[in-house]
C-alpha cells in the first residue's frame, strides 16, 4: 500500500479497495479507454493496491497516441510551405512523423505554434491575414466542441486565410471494434468521463447490450476510478452487463446539448485511421462540405506518404490491451519519452508514458 | 488531452457573438468560452478543457479536483502555462 497514504480520501479508497477484494472471486480483464485515467492509475498504483485477479489493460483513449501517421505527416508537409503558420496543441509537436516532426520544422525555421486553445489560432489568423494559418485539430469527442465552434466562428467572420486539418476521433466505434476482435480479452469498460460529458451516455446501451459487457462512466480522481472499479466487479460478478455513471458531478444522461449541436453543425462522421490500430469504420469526424474553405485537408493538396511504423514498436497491441509497455523489448530501453518509437511514449497520457514515468525498472528491482 | 480543469466565473461577457468568461484557476485566471453552458453563470464552478467549460460543478468537487490536478503536474499543459510569452508563467500558487 506504498502509494495509499498520499490519497487524500485515504479512508473512501481503503473501503473501495476492500468492496472489491470482496467482491471479486475469479479473475476479470477491465479497460479504462481514457489516457488520461490511465494516468491516475498509474501515478496512483491503484492497478497494485487491488486485488491481482482485476486485471486492469489500457484502451486506445490518447488522441495524441492514435493520430493517424499520415495526419502527421500531412502536417508537417502543410507546416513546411512558405507563408504557411500552423498552430497545434503542444503534445503534438513531438509526436515522430515518417521521417520527422512537427518540432523539428520549428526548429528549421518554420512558424509553427503551440496553443493551448484552438480560439488562439483565431486570433492569429487574424492578426496575420498574410499568411495562411493552419490549426491542426485532434481530439475525441471532448475537444470535437471547441475545434468545431474555431470553424464556425472562422467561417462566421468569413477569416479566409485559417483552416482547420481536422482529425477527431469517436470512442463507442473502438470500443465495439476492440469487442469484435477474435483477440479480445476486455471483459468490462470504464467509460472516459468527459467524453461522455459532452456526449452522454446513451450511445453506450446498444454496446452493453450486444456484447454483454458492463460499462461504467468514471471519472478521473484515484477515488472515482476505483469507484468505477467496483462497480464493474459487482456488475460482472453479479451477472449483469448495463451502463451505470460513477462521475455524475459532471455527466448528465443526455451530454452537453449545445456542445453536440454544434458538432453536429460543423462535423460529420467518416471512416479513421487508427495509428497502431487502422482503419475503424464510422470511427472519426470530418469537416462537412459546407466548411470546405477552412478545410485544410482539401485547400493545401498535399500526398500523404505511407511509412511502416518501426518494426519494433508493439504498440498496436498495447493500444488495444494486448500487451502492456513493459512486455515490449524496446520500453525504456531504445524507446524513451525523449527518443520515442512509437506515439504511446510521446504524449504523458500515452501507456508507455504512463509506465516510463511510474513503472520504469530500476537497478535495484533488477 | 481530455482532462479538464475546474475554475471559477469571476465575470462574464459578450463578443464577436460569443459568450466569454474571466476564469479563476487558482492563482491565474483565463478567458474561457462559455457557449456550451448557457446555464452557468457568475459565481459558478465550471469544468474547462481547451479553453471551453463543458459542464457546471458544485464548488466543493471543483476545489478538490483543482488541488489534485495540481499535485498530479498537469495543469501547466491543461492551462497553456509556461509556454506562450506573457502568459503567467506556470506560477500557480503552488503549495
Amino acid at each position: 500500500m506504498k502509494y495509499l497514504d498520499e490519497y487524500r480520501d485515504a479512508r473512501v479508497a481503503r473501503g473501495l479497495i476492500a468492496d472489491i477484494a470482496q467482491r471479486a472471486t475469479r479473475p476479470w480483464v477491465l479497460m479504462e479507454i481514457c489516457g488520461g485515467q490511465t494516468h491516475t492509475l498509474m501515478r496512483y498504483g491503484i492497478d497494485e493496491l487491488i486485488p491481482s485477479q482485476v486485471e486492469l489493460v489500457h484502451g486506445p483513449g490518447c488522441p495524441v497516441c492514435v493520430t493517424a501517421l499520415e495526419t502527421i505527416d500531412r502536417a508537417i508537409q502543410i507546416a513546411s510551405l512558405p507563408g504557411v503558420t500552423l498552430v497545434s496543441y503542444g503534445d503534438m509537436l513531438r509526436v515522430p512523423g515518417s521521417h520527422s516532426d512537427l518540432f523539428h520544422v520549428k526548429a528549421a525555421g518554420g512558424d509553427v505554434r503551440v496553443a493551448y486553445s484552438p480560439m488562439e489560432a483565431l486570433k492569429v489568423a487574424r492578426a496575420n491575414p498574410q499568411r495562411k494559418v493552419v490549426f491542426l485539430g485532434i481530439g475525441f469527442e471532448t475537444t470535437a466542441p471547441a475545434n468545431a465552434m474555431a470553424v464556425w466562428q472562422g467561417a462566421r467572420e468569413g477569416l479566409g486565410n485559417f483552416s482547420m486539418l481536422a482529425t477527431h476521433f469517436l470512442v463507442p466505434p473502438a470500443i465495439r471494434m476492440l469487442l469484435e476482435s477474435p483477440r479480445n480479452r476486455v471483459q468490462a469498460f470504464i467509460a472516459p468521463g468527459h467524453v461522455c460529458t459532452v456526449m452522454g451516455y446513451r450511445e453506450y446501451d446498444d454496446l452493453s447490450r450486444k456484447y454483454r459487457v458492463p460499462i461504467v462512466v468514471g471519472g478521473f480522481e484515484p477515488v472515482d476510478l476505483l469507484e468505477a472499479i467496483s462497480m464493474l466487479v459487482a456488475q460482472l460478478e453479479q451477472g449483469r452487463a448495463e451502463v451505470e455513471n460513477q462521475y455524475v458531478r459532471s455527466v448528465a444522461c443526455e451530454g452537453n446539448r449545445p456542445a453536440q449541436e454544434l458538432m453536429d453543425k460543423v462535423f460529420e462522421v467518416c471512416d479513421r485511421k487508427w495509428r497502431g490500430i487502422g482503419l475503424i469504420p464510422q470511427s472519426g469526424l470530418r469537416l462537412r462540405a459546407e466548411f470546405a474553405a477552412h478545410d485544410a485537408e482539401r485547400i493545401f493538396d498535399v500526398a500523404a506518404t505511407t511509412t511502416e511504423e518501426p518494426a519494433e514498436c508493439i504498440s498496436a497491441l498495447v493500444l488495444q490491451g494486448l500487451k502492456k509497455p513493459v512486455d515490449c523489448p524496446a520500453f525504456a530501453v531504445r524507446c524513451t519519452p525523449e527518443k520515442p518509437l512509437g506515439a504511446p511514449m510521446v504524449s504523458g497520457e500515452g501507456a508507455c508514458a504512463a509506465y516510463y514515468q511510474y513503472r520504469r525498472p530500476t537497478g535495484k528491482q533488477g | 488531452m481530455c482532462l479538464a480543469v475546474p475554475g471559477k466565473i469571476l465575470e462574464t461577457k459578450e463578443e464577436n457573438g460569443s459568450r466569454l468568461g474571466r476564469v479563476q484557476f487558482g492563482g491565474i485566471t483565463r478567458q474561457v468560452q462559455l457557449d456550451f453552458v448557457p446555464e452557468a453563470g457568475i459565481g459558478d464552478y465550471v469544468i474547462v478543457h481547451v479553453g471551453f467549460a463543458l459542464s457546471k460543478v458544485n464548488a466543493e468537487e471543483a476545489e478538490r479536483t483543482y488541488q489534485l490536478l495540481e499535485e498530479m503536474g498537469v495543469l501547466d499543459e491543461e492551462l497553456g502555462l509556461g509556454r506562450q510569452s506573457g502568459m503567467a508563467g506556470g506560477e500557480s500558487g503552488s503549495s
